[in-house]
């Protein structure tokens, strides 16, 4: 069985194009459902809603900033989830939590608040594939995608088998390191990208690292599509508001739709 | 959940839970890394040369085996016999360099260059700054903004030991902080770096290794008990920030019939105040709120501002074998005094914890042998108290 988010991927990957999944900080302004809605009319294939957590050891210092913001201002996961149960969005939406934040709400309840949102999917960047089984379950049974990450630190036999348990896509992280803009793009992104096409058919999307339309063309062209999250949540920090959001993810979209002309 | 007492301290099962606390929740990117730790541990720890290397250092670099010292007046004045291990005489001052040796030596073997660790009172960074400076290793310490400005010393030690001491800014800026700094750091390094976790935290393999590195402090402290009181003692004491010099002296009393106490700060009780959740790689006891983001620890001992507890303490709680009670900071600081005026010995704030909490106890404890960890020497803490007590016109 694909779920939406691995439908409208493959659409994208069928139709001849490169994806774009873009990374919202949950709740981070009042404006947040106004943000997730320009995202999507930007083009964003797949919006992904990170919901804060305080200790974020994936995430570099500006996603944490965003987080820490959030969380001051109120944001908790369920008031999250019914903000985005209220929004009409064209596009699959997949939530981005840590393990805690799951676990403390109790995975199988957490998983049915994921479906009566109507989120798709769901990324847990510190449940490993050895740690999946309790979740996958759940989520499984509730109709959620589990994504999961492959690292460039993983052997062939750990990717195929990282893979084979992914649902929606297979997150491939672009470096060794935590999310954040870098000013070049990592060789290892290509890398990863390449290796997974080789192991999977599952749409292979390239993150972590990816700040800029051009870096986000030179990922895409070795995989299915990119995810990008520091340089949208930095922009969703300043001043600019939505429309400054979405005139970003505007410039991600037609550099890949450029790049496959 | 039933366990057998003499089952308390068996390795974890392959996924590195005891019972329902442990596990690797980590990022994919450090998966291999944990699993490429756990074999090189279990294969050097199998092998004479490996272990006759680490038995040397701590022999003849550490200062092992440290003594067991009988207080006599602090004794009287309690109405028990207490009785301290004296880690706080180890070279570098604390207990944390028996883990240390182990893990830099392994990390060697493992062709790694570099060590990050995380430090809260700064003794574990110390103990990293040494075996990298003995080993010719590069070395990276991440300390909380608050822990740098109330552990100076222990930041100039580091850096005169050759390590670069990184500031963590976010959270509660003590070592929670400091953890996520060090473990970002290795998921960015991971070809290179080891991380030389400080405590019985951390995913498997950390949790049972770091116990197996300090078993020696217990063994030796079951002994010299046998040896000086002809039986095993009726208490056995420690304080618990994640719980390494805990696990280590328990290891050696977890199949004798001796009460085995864990003392948390007030402001820090992970097992007293917290729930199951997972951060920093396990699922274990941990102070969060009602969505679970993890709540700060506060506690006047930098060593112990830690918010959760190492699983195998969680297991340990669960199953009734050890028990977990906590004091406040102004019976930490009366210890402090008592023991530095009656014994002429300076106990760390840490240890000071599970010295308050015998002061306390000393009803229900009268007439009974009671050992302590003195985990480390108070040299660190000497100027945080010094300023406490002026602060209160009592110095
Ligand atoms: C002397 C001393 N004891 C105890 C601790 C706490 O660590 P653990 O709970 O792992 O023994 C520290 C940590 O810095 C310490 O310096």
């Amino acid at each position: 069985m694909s779920g939406t988010v691995e439908e409208a991927l493959r659409a994208r990957r069928e139709a001849g194009g490169k994806s774009l999944v873009i990374y919202v900080t949950g709740a981070l302004n009042d404006d947040f459902e106004t943000t997730v809605l320009a995202v999507a009319a930007a083009g964003a294939d797949v919006i992904e809603i990170g919901i804060p957590f305080s200790d974020p050891v994936m995430d570099g210092p500006v996603i944490q900033e965003a987080n820490e913001k959030a969380l001051k201002g109120g944001a908790t996961p369920a008031n999250i989830l019914s903000r985005l149960q209220r929004l009409e969005v064209e596009v699959p939406l997949v939530v981005m939590t840590y393990y805690n934040i799951a676990a403390h709400m109790g995975l199988e309840r957490f998983a049915q608040s994921l479906a009566k949102a109507g989120v798709a999917g769901c990324i847990l960047p510190d449940m490993p594939l050895e740690e999946t089984a309790d979740w996958a379950a759940v989520a499984d049974a509730a109709g959620v995608e589990t994504i999961l990450l492959a690292a460039p630190t993983g052997d062939d036999a750990r990717l195929t088998a990282v893979s084979e348990r992914s649902r929606g896509f297979i997150y491939g992280v672009g470096l060794l390191g935590v999310t954040g803009v870098r000013s070049e793009l990592a060789s290892s992104a290509t890398e990863i990208a390449r290796r997974l096409k080789s192991l999977t058919d599952l749409p292979v999307l390239i993150g972590v690292g990816i700040g800029t339309p051009e870096q986000a063309v030179e990922a895409a062209a070795a995989g299915d599509g990119v995810v990008v999250g520091t340089a949208v949540v930095a922009r969703m920090l300043s001043p600019e508001g939505p429309q400054g959001v979405a005139a970003l993810v505007k410039d991600f979209r037609e550099a890949l739709d450029a790049s496959c002309a | 959940m039933e366990l057998n007492e003499n089952e308390a301290l068996k390795a974890p099962d392959a996924s590195g839970r005891f019972g329902d606390f442990g596990g690797r929740f980590v990022p994919e990117t450090l998966m291999p890394a944990c699993l490429e730790l756990e074999e090189a541990f279990n294969e050097s720890w199998a092998d004479p040369s490996f272990r006759k290397e680490l038995d040397d250092l701590l022999a003849d670099y550490a200062g092992r085996p440290s003594p067991l010292t009988d207080c006599p007046n602090l004794s009287e004045l309690l109405g028990c016999r207490v009785l301290l291990k004296r880690e706080d005489l180890n070279h570098t001052g604390s207990h944390k360099i028996n883990n240390v040796l182990g893990q830099a030596l392994l990390a060697q073997r493992m062709g790694k260059t570099r060590l990050v660790a995380e430090t809260g009172a700064g003794q574990h960074g110390v103990a990293t700054a040494t075996a990298a400076a003995l080993l010719g290793m590069e070395c990276c310490v991440y300390m909380g903004e608050v822990d740098v400005e109330r552990q100076k010393l222990n930041v100039f030690r580091m850096r005169l030991l050759g390590a670069e001491v990184r500031t963590a800014l976010s959270g509660s800026r003590t070592l929670k902080d400091a953890i996520n700094e060090a473990m970002r750091d290795w998921v960015a390094t991971v070809e290179e770096s080891h991380y030389c976790l400080g405590s019985v935290m951390g995913p498997h393999p950390y949790p049972w290794m770091v116990r197996t590195f300090h078993e020696v402090l217990g063994s030796e402290a079951r002994s010299q008990c046998e040896e000086r009181l002809g039986t095993t003692p009726d208490v056995v004491v420690a304080c618990v920030g994640g719980g390494s010099n805990a696990i280590g002296i328990f290891s050696g009393f977890a199949d004798s019939p001796a009460e085995l106490v864990g003392v948390e700060p007030a402001g820090g009780a992970a097992v007293g105040r917290g729930v199951p959740g997972v951060v920093h790689g396990s699922r274990s006891f941990l102070m969060q709120d009602e969505f679970g983001q993890v709540l700060e620890a506060e506690s006047i001992s930098a060593g112990l501002d830690y918010p959760g507890v190492g699983p195998e303490h969680s297991f340990l709680a669960a199953s009734g074998r050890a028990r977990y009670e906590s004091v406040n900071d102004a019976e930490v600081v009366e210890a402090f005094q008592l023991l530095s005026r009656l014994e002429g010995i300076i106990p760390a704030l840490e240890p000071a914890h599970a010295l308050a909490w015998v002061s306390r106890e000393r009803a229900s404890l009268a007439g009974k042998t009671v050992l302590i960890n003195l985990s480390g020497r108070g040299d660190k803490d000497v100027d945080q108290i010094l300023q406490l007590l002026e602060k209160e016109g009592r110095a």
